[in-house]
């Protein structure tokens, strides 16, 4: 008797690898707006949202090209999800440790 | 009784959008937590995963409707530039609040913190949605996924919650106003 195949966890890990990647590149994004005027205003897209436009936007399609690639790569396959979903909660903890103001203005030297 | 077009567009964002949003983030939680203790799940049927489905888009809506309608509606009116000279900050809610060092934290530190922070809900609860979708007919199978699935929806959850409280309080502290003037009830 053959046994049984596992049921293919790749496309949760490109799931939970995207949103990871999606949050700490707002957050990069965002550090990136902050601290410099020139990119922030290159971050402009809507002037009456000012630079958050650009940054979320963004950082939207990073995480929607990240989701879409990692999917393309993992669909139908068994991944080691432990490291994956790893490496996104590290990655996922410095975005959300990005985003506390007094952190990153610390970061940025004010 | 009357209400002017931004505070209803504001409550329409923070208490319809952003509040549902966090409730039903809360509601998934709950039935993740309460699946994780119980060891096993039960079977749900045709209509339930239909109705598990429908809640979870709804979900994810409303987070997207409560970004986007923050980012691109209120918060323009929020930062908008006074005028030179202007005595009177009441319409420009960001340039009141740090007109005074009692204040000004509420911006530095709370829209600061919301403005960047509150996109990570949606985006999150929409992987954590797909993922339940997704692996619903496997969840035994997959249990570790479901126990990470939770953490994901905590961190959203809790940052659902940050951009939530801080919003609640920016807008005691200086409500956004003015718009067109809508006339609820008329009085006596």
């Amino acid at each position: 008797m053959k046994p049984e195949e596992p049921i293919p966890n790749g496309a949760a890990g490109a799931a939970m690898l995207a949103a990871g990647s999606g949050c700490l590149a707002l957050s990069l994004l965002a550090l990136a707006g902050d601290g410099s005027k020139a990119v922030a205003r290159l971050l402009t897209f809507y002037r009456p949202t000012g630079p958050l436009s650009g940054v979320t936007t963004v950082a939207i399609l990073i995480w929607l090209a990240v989701w879409f690639i990692a999917y393309r790569v993992c669909k139908g396959k068994a991944v080691a999800i432990a490291i994956v979903s790893a490496v996104s909660f590290v990655v996922l903890a410095l975005g959300l440790l990005l985003t506390f103001p007094p952190f990153e203005d610390l970061l940025l030297g004010r | 009784m009357q209400v002017t077009g931004r505070e209803l567009i504001t409550a329409i964002h923070g208490m319809l959008f952003g509040g549902l949003f966090l409730m039903a983030c809360f509601g998934v939680l709950t039935l993740l937590f309460r699946s994780l203790a119980a060891r096993t799940t039960p079977d749900a049927g045709a209509a339930e995963q239909r109705w598990d489905r429908v809640y979870l888009i709804v979900m994810v809506v409303l987070g997207w409707a409560a970004v986007l309608s923050g980012t691109y509606v209120i918060y323009p009116w929020y930062r908008a530039a006074d005028p030179p000279g202007a005595a009177n900050l009441a319409f420009y809610p960001q340039r009141l609040l740090l007109s005074s060092p009692q204040t000004a934290g509420w911006h530095e530190l709370g829209m600061e913190w919301k403005e960047h922070i509150g996109w990570m809900a949606p985006m999150l609860m929409t992987m954590v949605a797909w993922v339940l979708t997704k692996y619903r007919g496997a969840v035994e199978e997959h249990r570790r996924l479901r126990a990470l699935v939770t953490a994901f929806a905590l961190a959203a959850f809790l940052a659902a919650g940050v951009a939530g409280g801080f919003g609640a309080f920016l807008n005691k502290k200086a409500p956004v106003q003015g718009g067109r003037l809508i006339t609820l009830r008329s009085g006596q």
